[in-house]
């Protein structure tokens, strides 16, 4: 653990409420409470999709002094987080990462890794090497 | 550029009116090479800025489009909800000027914001997207066509994405398969483009 004790945030942002549910109960089956843990998928009308808003609310709902690192599935779902990021306050953007790597696999390993109190560099560092 | 207190409103009317009326045909456009969802995101989020309308009304039209910008992004959710939000948000900071006496003219304040648009979407012309409208419109506004070119040109540059290949967004997927339809961003975009023409035609005629 880290001498302040957080460990990296993990937010899984997917089109769909139940890929990110789901992603975040493999989390939590592997790494219980000792990471900081937000999802959300969905649109206003209950259908798919992804919102700045929601993400936003979700890096909040996440937050570490640690800093946060965010998995998207697509398109859609990158843009409005990077949307969301640029919407922080400057000091607390610079502590959000959207990793490039598959949304399940990726978000798993790197709470793995988080939950080791590894910093966020080393934790995206470590999703990112499942992709190509 | 002063805005009279009923020249947002109305402006914010008949864009929101053109989307409710093509929603559905926005929605078919992009079940054919997307997710299906371009018209109903775009409905939401033209209701939500439609809901802000008279408090826009009593901003400088510079900081009324940046939050016009932002209330996009808040509401329409998919990858347009960004792209329409930089635009209009750069838009808006373009005609502010950042720094005393960066004001610019609305031409080059447009340019800046097509561009802010393409970073975002990390995106060029040629990819069937919405830049394919969004570059001709400029280059109308640079000069200096009539309302009627612009809409005319606008039009046609949405014709122009039938025949191309998606390189961007969900459509990409469908590699040669997603030419033979219009994107619906850049179906979108001319709608859009033509509403606030025929208005700004009106309001000179008036």
């Amino acid at each position: 653990m880290k001498a302040n004790g957080a460990n990296v945030g993990i937010v899984i942002v997917s089109h769909s409420p139940l890929i990110a549910r789901g992603t975040a109960d493999m989390i939590r089956q592997m790494v219980g409470d000792s990471v900081p843990l937000s999802w959300c998928g969905g649109n206003a009308e209950g259908g798919l999709g992804t919102s700045a808003r929601d993400i936003l609310a979700a890096i909040g709902a996440a937050w570490s002094e640690a800093g946060v690192a965010v998995f998207v599935d697509l398109g859609g779902a990158e843009t409005n987080s990077e949307m969301a990021i640029e919407m922080l306050e400057p000091s607390r953007a610079r502590r959000v990462a959207i990793c490039n790597a598959p949304v399940v696999e990726g978000a798993v390993i790197a709470a793995a890794e988080a939950s080791g109190g590894a910093t966020l560099s080393k934790v995206v560092a470590t999703a990112e090497e499942l992709s190509p | 550029m002063e805005a009279g207190q009923s020249f947002l409103p109305g402006l914010i009317a008949a864009c929101s009116a053109v989307i409710a009326l093509n929603a559905d045909r926005l929605c078919l456009l992009d079940q054919e090479i997307g997710d299906g969802d371009h018209g109903t995101n775009m409905r939401r989020g033209c209701e939500a800025v439609f809901e802000e309308r008279e408090m826009l009304a009593g901003l400088p039209l510079p900081q009324a489009l940046e939050r016009v910008g932002m209330t996009l992004v808040m509401s329409v959710g998919g990858a347009s909800g960004p792209l329409y939000g930089t635009l209009l948000v750069e838009l808006g900071r373009g005609l502010a000027g950042e720094e005393p006496g960066a004001r610019q003219d609305f031409s080059s304040a447009l340019s800046r914001a097509v561009d802010a648009v393409a970073r975002r979407g990390r995106s060029g012309a040629g990819e069937k997207t919405l830049l394919d409208v969004l570059y001709p419109v400029q280059a109308e506004v640079r000069m200096q066509s009539t309302l009627d070119s612009i809409a005319t040109e606008a039009q046609a540059a949405a014709e122009r994405t039938v025949a191309m290949k998606a390189g961007r967004g969900r459509a990409s997927f469908l590699g040669d398969r997603s030419i033979g339809h219009m994107d619906p961003g850049a179906c979108s975009c001319a709608l859009l483009t033509d509403a606030i023409c025929r208005y700004l035609g009106e309001l000179e005629g008036a």
